[in-house]
């Protein structure tokens, strides 16, 4: 009974996010007040609906109903509870509605943020997310409904994906898709704005906050996702510029060019259409990002099962959305015009450059990305693109993308007076260098070519990040909120080069057999294999190995690392040991079984890697601390002194949850 | 030229990119198994025309076969009887049965009224070895190879158009050319 009232809540919630989408467009366009007044009600009912969806489809899984299809492939009586829980978003059906669920809960969140703005802007928004909900919702309908029944019952479930079946990987899902989600706030924030026919400075400072806290999530639910990958997938890599992970880096660069660009925008009006346009590339590229992972046209490690109707059914979608938003963006765009101008040195060249250094890194990884699919639609034959194209070509834009940011955030608004600042910023040029230089030669004794390079740009950053507000406090100014945030981020960026820098300059990595009792040197430490022994789990088996490892001959740990066979799936994962000692992580996985006692074993030490998760996230709480500024949540006072028409936002704490 | 025009322009040709690439998209339509391509489950399991008898998986070893999930309960079993009579009467490849989660009495009387498509059939009672198969509904049909590895899976009643289009391409020449023929015209 449950799994049907939960799709009769989905079709109930598909006719509220029509009439959502209906009231908040039409009304204001129609100059219908009651009209536009039925729109939170909408949304707020909506929300329930989907609400009761996601509740029944997760008591569904928790009972152990095997006569729904989707818990029968994704779930299994021995699964834990809580794996039993999060199951709901380990295949295609159940993650779209995880989607659906996480975009009603912004959409509710914006509808009491815009209670503070002007009451057509705000039907509109709200309109906007209605189109983007409703096509989600008729696309889990139509092509993917997670209620479907079995008949007969299965006896017992599939299991889940036993690579899902991870702590960081149960979580990692609501995370980034609250990122992805968060985007078409954003966008519908630049699509009301071009509905209206009118965008001035405060539609930026509105914007500004939702951006940024999707992009919060964005940056935490990636740093998950590579986090994951590398501890889970057992092969000590990180990042693997796979299309799936592509998809959710090319509206993280995008949005981190918009935050920029709404800042410049917000602060002095310029930049209107472009940031008009970044608002829509962000989400259409999150929009891109999940046609690329359902539709089945590339191939991933992640990708879920292909099935071409649903490719068609999203490019249809794309075609409406994003031909929509980019033809709206045609038609009012050459409207808008930005009256001030600024100086060549001054704050807005630099965040120019960012931009398009920003926007030219994500259209390398789009190229990337797609060149296996124009290699194929060309009749080329099939393409492989991975990190030999990925690696250069990303660092050809990053690079002076970071050597201007610590220079950039000295500059002044309109005019530069970059001479006066001469001084400081040499000092800490200098400094930078010799810092980098201590790292690269006299910590870690070897490098390559762009080692020296890439430690004195993240030193670089974080010292000039840091000059501004130590002399601010030291004077006893007061700092906002929104400036100590873009500190912590832009700190966060420099830790997040210098670990990057390290990890990919001094890691070392050997593949090795070896039979019981037989050692192997890393560097200073030495790995002692003492044999495998059997093990036995709730719902898998396998063999776990004892390696012993020591540190210039003084003992230091013992791993274990495991290879696990799942009793359903008949699928092996590898959980490769890892340890964190003096700065660097020792990862040991077990290869293939030789025979005689004999296993095939990689061995990694790795120095600082686990920073570059740690700074994704210092990046993030930059961005969650700039959120609670007060310029956000002025009172309608202080708003309505500078614009007679214009409320305020109160955004502060509102989270998708 | 309206220079705002230019992101629709880019937009309008990503869209055809990917509209070939949907048409491109590989293994169209099949149903994904994570057993495809992966060695087909061993098994020891009673046999059910022949009392105290086993059928073992070992035995299958070396030629190629359909394996066949089925149950007397199951109302696309009976819908797909004649297909599989067809195909044992082509004789292009054997058809082992798997008797799932029914009771001997009624699955032979089955058998006994609507013809018997099957080489050997092994009985599955508990519905453990479906499982291992990732079985979740009957019928469900696999097309395994000689070197025992499962090639392709058919989930639902077996029709004649599934037969000619998904199993007998996959099947060697040799096999699917000679005998295959008749089915084929």
């Amino acid at each position: 009974m449950l799994p049907e009232l939960g799709h009769f809540a989905l079709i109930l919630a598909l006719l509220l996010a029509g009439l959502q989408a209906f009231f908040g467009i039409v009304g204001p366009m129609a100059g219908r007040d009651r009209w536009t007044a039925a729109v939170t009600p909408a949304v707020a009912g909506q929300f329930v609906m989907i609400g009761t969806a996601v509740g029944c489809l997760i008591y569904s899984f928790v009972s152990n109903d095997f006569s729904v299809l989707y818990v029968a492939e994704n779930s299994n009586s021995a699964l834990p509870l809580f794996y039993r829980v999060t199951a709901l978003w380990g295949a295609h059906e159940g993650s779209l509605l995880l989607w659906i669920f996480l975009l009603s809960c912004w959409t509710v969140a914006v509808s009491i943020g815009v209670t503070r703005l002007p009451q057509r802007f705000g039907a509109r928004v709200l309109g906007v997310l209605g189109i983007v909900s409703f096509g989600f919702l008729l696309f889990t309908l139509a092509t993917s409904n997670p209620f479907s029944r079995l008949d007969p019952p299965a006896p017992d479930g599939r299991d889940l994906n036993p690579i899902l079946q991870d702590p960081a990987l149960a979580i990692h899902p609501p995370i980034l898709y609250t990122g992805y989600v968060g985007f078409a706030v954003a966008f519908a924030f630049a699509c009301a704005a071009m509905l209206e026919g009118r965008l001035d400075q405060h539609w930026a400072r509105w914007t500004r906050p939702w951006t940024t806290a999707a992009w919060a999530f964005l940056s935490c639910g990636i740093a998950l996702g590579s986090w994951w990958a590398y501890y889970e997938l057992g092969w000590g890599g990180y990042w693997f510029w796979d299309p799936v992970e592509n998809a959710s880096f090319m509206p993280w660069l995008v949005g981190t060019a918009l935050i920029h660009s709404l800042a410049v925008t917000d602060k002095r009006g310029l930049f209107k259409s472009w940031t008009l346009l970044l608002a829509i590339l962000a989400f259409s590229l999150s929009l891109l990002g999940t046609f690329l992972v359902r539709s089945g046209v590339l191939v991933s490690v992640h990708s879920f099962a292909a099935d071409p109707t649903r490719g068609i059914f999203i490019l249809c979608f794309l075609v409406v959305m994003i031909g929509g938003a980019l033809s709206l963006y045609a038609w009012r765009a050459p409207l808008l015009k930005s009256q001030a101008g600024f100086d060549l040195s001054a704050r807005e060249s630099f965040l120019l450059f960012n931009n398009i250094l920003l926007v030219v890194a994500a259209a390398t990884v789009f190229a990337g990305t797609l060149a296996p699919l124009i290699a194929t639609t060309l009749g080329l034959g099939t393409l492989s693109v991975g990190a030999p194209y990925f690696n250069p070509t990303f660092m050809l834009s990053m690079l002076p993308l970071c050597a201007l940011l610590g220079i950039g955030i000295h500059a002044n608004w309109k005019r530069g007076r970059l001479g006066e600042k001469s001084r400081v910023l040499l000092t800490t040029l200098v400094i930078a260098i010799a810092l980098a230089c201590l790292i690269s030669f006299a910590i870690y004794s070897h490098g390559k070519i762009l080692t020296p390079v890439g430690a004195t740009l993240g030193v670089w950053i974080i010292l000039t990040s840091l000059v501004d507000p130590i002399d601010r406090v030291r004077r006893k100014l007061s700092l906002s909120r929104s400036v100590v945030g873009m500190t912590v981020a832009h700190i966060g960026l420099g830790l997040f080069v210098l670990a990057l820098t390290t990890v990919e300059s001094f890691t070392t990595e050997h593949d090795v057999s070896l039979a019981k009792g037989a050692a192997t040197a890393v560097g200073p430490y030495e790995f002692r294999f003492e044999g495998v022994k059997s093990i036995e789990g709730p719902n898998y088996e396998g063999v776990t190995g004892t390696v012993r490892v020591s540190r210039n001959g003084t003992p230091l740990t013992v791993l274990y690392p495991e290879k696990r066979k799942y009793d359903v799936q008949r699928q092996v994962t590898t959980e490769a040991a890892i340890e964190m000692h003096y700065g660097s992580n020792l990862l040991v996985a077990m290869g293939e079984d030789l025979g005689a006692g004999k296993w095939s074993i990689r061995i990694q030490v790795r120095p600082l890697v686990n920073l570059v998760w740690l700074a994704a996230f210092i990046m993030a709480v930059g961005g969650g601390i700039s959120l609670t500024d007060r310029r956000y949540r002025l009172t309608r006072s202080a708003a309505e002194e500078g614009a007679a028409t214009v409320g305020s936002t109160t955004v502060t704490g509102e989270r998708a949850g | 030229m309206n220079r705002f025009l230019i992101p629709l322009g880019v937009f309008a040709l990503l869209v055809i990119v990917l509209g070939v690439g949907i048409k491109h998209s590989p293994e169209l339509g099949i149903i994904k198994s994570p057993l495809l391509g992966k060695p087909a489950p061993e098994f020891t399991l009673p046999n059910l025309t022949s009392p105290g008898a086993v059928v073992k998986s070992t035995d299958l070893h070396g030629r190629w076969y359909v394996f066949n999930v089925w149950g007397t309960w199951c109302g696309g079993c009976r819908q797909e009887h004649s297909t599989l009579l067809d195909i044992k009467r082509a004789g292009v490849v054997p058809i082992i049965g798997m008797d799932w989660r029914d009771t001997d009495s009624e699955a032979l009387s089955m058998l006994d009224q609507l013809g018997n498509p099957y080489e050997t059939i092994a009985v599955d009672k508990d519905g453990h070895e479906a499982v291992d198969w990732g079985v979740y509904g009957a019928p469900e049909t696999f097309l395994v190879n000689d070197k025992g590895i499962i090639v392709y899976k058919y989930v639902g009643p077996l029709t004649p158009q599934a037969w000619e289009k998904e199993f007998l391409p996959r099947l060697p020449q040799r096999q699917a050319g000679t005998a295959g023929a008749p089915a084929k015209s």
